[in-house]
């Protein structure tokens, strides 16, 4: 991982720094929520938690306009409280409940908002990828200067499928930016065992789309590497790739024993690199908050966190009647 | 006040586990994400994190105790300003998770298998595709597919077309002949060789406000984006609750053409017609062909439509019609019979017409059925036809094994099965990789000999 590159007192407003704390805290205790839920029982099947990787969608979303749009893999539940997704809607939709976003029926891995232009939540890995050039492809021809952010992993990136989308979007000029978040393990394969090239976006040369690699650790340089890039696609220039070293805490999903790494290896991460306590180390030095504002916001989100395992347990199980709606449809759909 | 740490389910089967070893004892402090405890589960031993911060105030369960329920208390955390005599609190009510019960209740509510009941004859939408007394003209499949693409490309800006081949270079099989010129590139749109890319493209475009049709050079390549058509396209609006669908269309040549041999010769009417959320269609004459089309470019699902190289060049009339449409999950009856019930789709047609023709020289009048569409299915059509001439041959392209046919077949049985007077007959193609020499194709496809063999066999002539 790239080293730290911001200084302890960056060109950052104070408000600005403590929205990104708050945000990054919120993905947390959200995903600790869901781990806890889960552990009870609450919360069944595949559950991919984000932990670790906060700085990466409240970095990115910090640089997104209202209209763009964004589409991910199944390790999703961060990306769409970024994008201002109830926590409440996602926690339920956790437990399968009628109060999900979708009615319980997609379930951690399958969620969509079209109000925060959010198009899921996908399960096959590197399919996602086809699908935001595709939302790309719909926003240059309508002409609406809106940008796509196509999230997937470093597993994803040894897809065919994403090779192919990459040559159509360089071919089109689509204004899609790829963000690789390489959180270094496909599942349980590192990055050195799976994938021939040690940095990914180098991959976008060979079809001319310019990339970079962005320390996901740390939220303002994602943000920096965001702004650029959706300048990049918003100028007409076509894509462009963020490939946002991270680290996932947890393991691949809540039945990963993670025997591939050593807990030290997880440790010194945790204590050297962590993006919450990076930001809370910013607005401590430089002022900006004192331990009391901090313990405020922690309190704050505490409660959100736990209304929203509150109104997931809460809400009702689907009527036995969603199981034979929303397969076919005869309303022409307001996708855009 | 206190709360207790409970022992938690770690994968989606575990039931029980074993407290393998502690790693905190009381009076430690934790917070969140320190590991508590290694936890055996019927897949693994796994590391069991703190959620709350706190003091270790008891713990319940002794390392190496086997068989701990999940949701058992296990130990007690005391919040900040709580001492041991907390314990006693967070301990006495019975924390029962209460959860679990809930699935009995829904389980007898599922929802009963369709019900046998007493054959009620059905009434089906018979009316006719276009007025009485239209007029009418002779054209091309390929000139059908051709105009219905260019009158709702002039109707509907979002349309789209894009594929191998299908601007400059005119269409591959010249569907699109002429669309480049009056549409332009920005919607007549080359792609390279990528099916898992462009119909991954197209799938996402849908979602953003365009309606894309997606043309594959024949549908043997679209195996290359089938996780594209099912999981991106057909399930969205089921995983999405409703909130959003995929108003795309799939089309191209689909089937045997004539000696192209195993990887381009196969007919995916029965895989697609498999799949909740798609709508499938097969169409045999250039009416159902543009009136279909045109139903399936303003639909508001994935539309798969299956054509056939061989019926692009045949000839036949169409209504000529400002807005001619026809809808889905309505058969024809392209012929009436009271011997026997034919029924097929696409060009399984020219075999079932033929068929017909000849039986009726014989004095044997066949009712001949052309589906149209395979999901939605027009079974009322199938059945009220059945219970007329109590005998029924289906016929089809494709593999025998899980069949259009075969699906028929067993329709018949569950809502006509007293009206049946022989076995329903499935004319398939045969179970076997398309082969590449003349004589051995013939063989392999079905043919109108094979109509008339089970037609004589349904009525025992």
């Amino acid at each position: 991982m790239a080293a730290r590159k911001t200084t302890k007192k960056p060109n950052i407003s104070a408000d600005e720094l403590k929205q990104y704390y708050r945000d990054m805290l919120l993905i947390r205790r959200f995903e600790e929520k869901a781990g806890q839920l889960y552990g009870m029982g609450l919360i069944g099947g595949f559950c991919h938690l984000y932990i670790g990787q906060e700085a990466v969608v409240v970095g990115l979303e910090a640089a997104a306009e209202e209209g763009d749009k964004r589409v991910t893999t199944y390790r999703d539940h961060g990306h769409m409280l970024a994008c201002g997704m109830n926590p409440d809607g996602v926690m339920a939709e956790l437990t399968g409940r009628e109060g999900g976003y979708s009615k319980g029926k997609g379930g951690s891995m399958h969620m969509f908002s079209t109000d925060k232009h959010f198009y899921g939540g996908h399960g096959i890995v590197g399919a996602n990828v086809p699908l935001g050039a595709g939302l790309a492809f719909a926003d240059k021809y309508l002409e609406n200067g809106r940008v796509t952010f196509t999230y997937f992993g470093d597993g994803a990136a040894n897809q065919g499928q994403v090779y192919e989308t990459f040559n159509m979007a360089a071919l089109w000029k689509l204004p899609v930016v790829f963000v690789i978040e390489n959180n270094q393990y496909a599942m349980g394969t590192s990055q050195k065992r799976s994938t021939s090239t040690p940095d990914i976006y180098t991959r976008g040369e060979a079809f001319g789309i310019p990339g970079e690699a962005v320390d996901g650790m740390d939220v303002l340089a994602v943000k920096e590497a965001g702004q650029k890039a959706v300048k990049h696609c918003r100028d007409g220039k076509g894509p462009y790739i963020l490939e946002v070293k991270t680290y996932r805490y947890r393991g691949h999903s809540m039945s990963d024993p993670a025997k591939y790494r050593t807990r030290e290896e997880v440790q010194k991460i945790r204590e050297e690199k962590d993006a919450i306590e990076h930001v809370r180390d910013l607005l401590l030095a430089g002022d900006h908050a004192t331990e009391e504002d901090l313990k405020a916001i922690d309190k704050e989100i505490k409660g959100i966190v736990n209304a929203s395992a509150d109104f997931a347990k809460d809400s009702p199980e689907p009527a036995t009647e969603e199981l034979w709606t929303d397969i076919i449809t005869d309303v022409a759909p307001q996708n855009a | 006040m206190a709360t207790e740490i409970l022992m938690p389910a770690l994968s989606p089967t575990m039931e029980e586990g074993t407290l393998a070893k502690w790693l905190v004892k009381e009076g430690d402090e934790v917070s969140s994400g320190d590991i508590l405890a290694e936890i055996e589960t019927d897949k693994a031993t796994m590391e069991f994190e703190a959620v709350d911060e706190g003091t270790i105030g008891k713990i319940l369960i002794e390392e190496g105790t086997e068989g701990v329920k999940v949701n058992t208390p296990i130990a007690v955390l005391l919040e900040e300003g709580e001492d041991a005599s907390d314990v006693e609190s967070a301990t006495s009510p019975a924390a029962a998770p209460a959860e679990a019960d809930d699935k009995e209740d829904a389980k007898s509510e599922e929802k009963t298998p369709a019900k046998a009941a007493a054959p009620a004859a059905p009434e089906p939408d018979a009316s006719p595709d276009w007025p009485e007394g239209t007029e009418m003209k002779t054209i091309t499949v390929r000139e059908a597919i051709n105009t219905a693409i260019a009158e709702e490309m002039r109707r509907d800006d979002t349309v789209f077309i894009m594929g191998e081949e299908v601007a400059e270079y005119q269409g591959a099989y010249k569907i699109t002949q002429g669309l480049l010129d009056e549409f332009g590139a920005k919607r007549v749109v080359d792609t390279p060789i990528t099916e898992h890319g462009f119909a991954g493209i197209g799938v996402g475009a849908s979602w953003g406000g365009l309606r894309p049709i997606v043309e594959f050079m024949t549908f043997n390549f679209a195996m290359q984006a089938i996780d594209q058509i099912i999981n991106s396209a057909a399930k969205t609006l089921y995983m999405s609750g409703g909130q959003m669908g995929s108003p795309i269309v799939f089309r191209g040549p689909n089937g045997a053409a004539a000696r192209v041999a195993a990887q381009h010769s196969q007919d995916y009417a029965a895989w697609y017609a498999q799949v909740p959320g798609l709508r499938v269609v097969q169409p045999y004459s250039a009416s159902d062909a543009k009136g279909l089309l045109k139903t399936a470019i303003r639909d508001p699902n994935p539309v798969i439509f299956l054509e056939n190289e061989i019926l692009y060049g045949k000839s036949f009339e169409v209504p000529v019609l400002d807005d001619f449409t026809i809808p889905f999950g309505k058969a024809r009856i392209e012929r009436a019979g009271d011997d026997v019930t034919i029924v097929s789709f696409g060009i399984g047609m020219t075999y079932a017409m033929e068929a017909a023709a000849k039986l009726a020289e014989d004095g044997v009048n066949a009712e001949v059925i052309n589906l149209r569409t395979l999901r939605p299915i027009d079974y009322d059509t199938v059945i009220k036809s059945v219970m007329k001439t109590n005998r029924c041959v289906t016929v089809e392209e494709g593999w025998p094994v899980a069949s259009i046919g075969n699906h028929i077949s067993a329709t018949l049985m569950e809502r006509a099965f007293d009206y049946l007077d022989a076995p329903v007959i499935n004319c398939t193609g045969k179970d076997v990789p398309m082969p590449y020499a003349a004589n051995l194709e013939k063989l392999a496809l079905t043919s109108t000999a094979e109509v008339l063999e089970a037609v004589r066999q349904v009525t025992y002539r």
